[in-house]
């Protein structure tokens, strides 16, 4: 009998997935392994593939409106956003005023929810475990601010076209205001006890290059790009809803590691932050509900809507035949894009930076099987 | 009759180590209950929750209720495992770690037996800890388990190094490898601690290597490898290892406070020959608090930079620290 090794295989092949504590879900990888090092990495997808685009063209718009929100669990106020955004887009209503800003309240506070998950998964990744606690902490608050408006906690179905389901109240307001106090008085301990933290820095640090030139090819967005100097943000590079009249910055770093990314995110919480700030100051006063007909049939043609989701570019390309059924739906979502850089990127790292890559790509599965 | 007990049947040494064993057991397991009710509990308050809360007065019978579990669940052999060395493993692991309470004295009269390479006796047993790991992660037959033990074998080998290292700096001063010779030397708060911090230092990191407990716990590092050595174990296997690393914890503990916190010695206590104790304990369990809260503050090193921090940092500072003391001594 002869070994592997008098052969000259050194490679073995280990199987990480579906079922693994750092995959976040159910994505499996095939790693070709030499000892600790990855040598090829191939990700398998499909296992939470549901069929929503094809459900999209069997059921009227309006019954897909839940299907939004259970692609990305983790931006469902986003998904909710792009889809009502495209059929208004394609049947050419307008939403009120005070809509788009309660639209834009309630996705950043659902953008910030996201990167405070990713946060304290990506150290929990890294092997901490205390932090991702803390931000779970924060978490369930605007969870609870959320529920009170919209009525569930995580696969919101918040969104109408024209406007949305429920006003907010003096109430919400005064939560959020809290709320945002509270974020800001945490944010020096997450510099602490995570940013600052030696261990952390050098396991995160150099670790993944990623290049402008990678993101041309993959077409990669979201803090990942901006990581690389790129400061491409839908909300600034092709405004939608009422973004254009808030004043905030978009965080770039230039070293493209997982350092970047990650400084990018915890940046970008401010951000929201102040979004809704000035959002709370200048909510206008009117109806919270355009006036819609009854029975909307989506017109003949094709029509494109595209928002920031907190992992990148989120697209819904909707093509209407004349009756109330879409012909077609592509949804062009930021983690399939991000993840297929794995490949290219993880080729010959070590096993736990191959966890470090993937936690700071921040994927969610069930975005990319759809 | 008595003496007839004595003489013939019970002699007084058969007793004696009967009694020892016992007492061994007894805080073996002592520990590792009080061990586990602790990090859980404190896991809780430093992740602001309140802990396990359920099973009696603030959860205090939770470790009784997880005991009865755990020796209640099927012990599963995944197929195609070496099953001899798969069943062997946690034994191995854990009946050394019973040994080395033997030798350890907790006061002056509270000592198993005082070998006069007690210290070597410890280190010895100790090191068998390693086979175990090694042998769990080979007979699983998983991937996962043999990247832990691999990790493992690297990771003890090279700790060990710089652990010695230090440890022959304070032999080079006591001029024994007798524990209880080793606590006497520190008599009158002349702790070796006030002498030596950078020994005392490089010896703690070395032990929370040696022991896998975080940040250097690549061996059953959660998030790359499902649990390491330990994903296949379940039942009274997984917890077999569970209380052998909290003993090997409490080993490493007390041989710290022997080497440099004075071992026993605190302020005088009533009967002071038996109840200075407390003070070991006292110390003991400080130091395995700071090994809680190391663990749950920060992440987990890599495993290149673990060797690198070993052979790069904390050997040439040991080799350099052994140096100076020895031309101390020697003035």
């Amino acid at each position: 009998m002869t070994t592997m090794a008098e052969k000259g295989e050194h490679r073995y092949v280990l199987n990480m997935g579906p079922q693994h504590p750092s995959t976040h879900g159910v994505l499996r990888v095939i790693l070709e392994m030499e000892g600790e090092y990855v040598m090829d990495p191939q990700p398998v997808l499909g296992y939470g593939h549901r069929m929503h685009e094809k459900m999209a063209e069997c059921r009227s718009w309006p019954n897909f409106l839940p299907n939004a929100a259970r692609m990305d669990y983790l931006a469902a106020l986003i998904y909710n956003h792009g889809y009502v955004g495209v059929v208004e887009r394609l049947a050419a209503i307008e939403a009120t005023p005070r809509a788009e800003y309660i639209r834009v309240i309630t996705s950043e506070l659902n953008r910030l929810q996201s990167h405070l998950l990713w946060l304290g998964v990506l150290v929990l990744d890294l092997g901490a475990f205390t932090p991702i606690m803390y931000t779970f902490e924060d978490r369930e608050k605007i969870l609870d601010i959320l529920e009170d408006v919209t009525g569930s906690r995580l696969t919101y179905c918040y969104m109408r076209v024209g406007g949305v389901v429920r006003d907010i109240d003096d109430k919400f307001i005064e939560r959020t205001r809290e709320y945002i106090k509270w974020q800001r008085s945490r944010m020096p301990m997450y510099d602490k006890l995570v940013t600052g933290n030696i261990i952390f820095r050098k396991r995160i640090e150099e670790i993944g290059e990623f290049t402008p030139d990678m993101a041309r090819r993959y077409g990669l967005t979201g803090p990942v790009l901006r990581g690389t100097g790129i400061p491409y943000d839908i909300r600034r590079a092709e405004p939608y809803s009422v973004y254009p009249e808030f004043d905030f910055d978009i965080p770039t770093e230039t070293t493209g590691d997982c350092m970047a990314s990650y400084l990018v995110r915890v940046r970008e919480i401010e951000q929201s932050l102040r979004i809704i700030e000035q959002a709370l100051d200048k909510l206008p006063d009117g109806p919270f509900m355009a006036k819609v007909p009854k029975k909307l049939k989506l017109p003949a043609g094709d029509a494109c809507y595209a928002v920031e989701s907190p992992r990148g570019e989120l697209v819904y390309h909707l093509t209407g035949d004349g009756s109330d059924t879409p012909y077609r739906m592509k949804i062009r979502v930021p983690s399939f894009s991000n993840l297929s850089l794995l490949p290219e990127l993880c080729s010959g790292m070590l096993l736990s930076d191959l966890c470090a890559c993937m936690g700071s790509l921040d994927l969610v599965i069930p975005e990319i099987d759809r | 009759m008595s003496d007839v007990m004595n003489t013939s049947l019970f002699p007084p040494e058969l007793l004696r180590i009967l009694f020892t064993l016992v007492c061994a057991i007894v805080i073996v397991f002592g520990n590792a209950v009080v061990m586990g009710y602790l990090e859980r509990k404190l896991a809780g308050r430093f992740q602001r929750r309140p802990g396990p809360m359920e099973v009696g007065w603030h959860g205090i019978l939770q470790l009784a209720v997880d005991g009865v579990k755990l020796v209640g669940k099927q012990l599963i052999v995944p197929k195609q495992a070496d099953k001899v060395l798969y069943r062997l493993a946690p034994i191995i692991s854990f009946a050394p770690a019973i040994m080395p309470l033997v030798v350890i004295p907790f006061s002056p009269k509270l000592q198993g037996r005082d070998f006069d390479v007690g210290l070597l006796f410890i280190l010895a047993v100790v090191a068998i800890n390693v086979l175990a790991i090694l042998v769990a992660g080979w007979s699983s037959n998983n991937k996962y388990s043999l990247l832990g033990a691999m990790r493992s074998v690297a990771q003890n080998v090279a700790y060990e190094i710089p652990m010695l290292l230090t440890l022959l700096s304070v032999i080079l001063v006591t001029g024994t490898f007798s524990l209880r010779g080793i606590v006497e030397a520190q008599s009158g708060g002349a702790w070796f601690i006030f002498f030596m911090p950078v020994a005392f230092l490089i010896f703690f990191a070395a032990t929370l290597a040696e022991t896998n407990r975080a940040p250097f716990d690549l061996p059953e590092a959660e998030s790359e490898l499902t649990a390491g050595f330990m994903t296949e174990f379940s039942g009274m296997g997984f917890s077999l290892f569970f209380m052998a690393e909290y003993t090997y914890m409490f080993i490493a503990c007390s041989l710290t406070v022997i080497l440099f916190l004075g071992g026993w010695s605190g302020p005088p206590l009533p009967y002071g020959e038996y109840t200075s104790a407390l003070w070991f304990f006292a110390k003991v369990y400080a130091l395995l608090l700071t090994m809680i809260w190391i663990r749950w503050t920060f992440p987990r090193v890599r495993f290149d930079q673990l060797l690198n921090f070993c052979w790069k940092y904390l050997v040439p500072f040991s080799l350099v620290h052994l140096l100076v003391t020895a031309v101390v001594v020697k003035l």
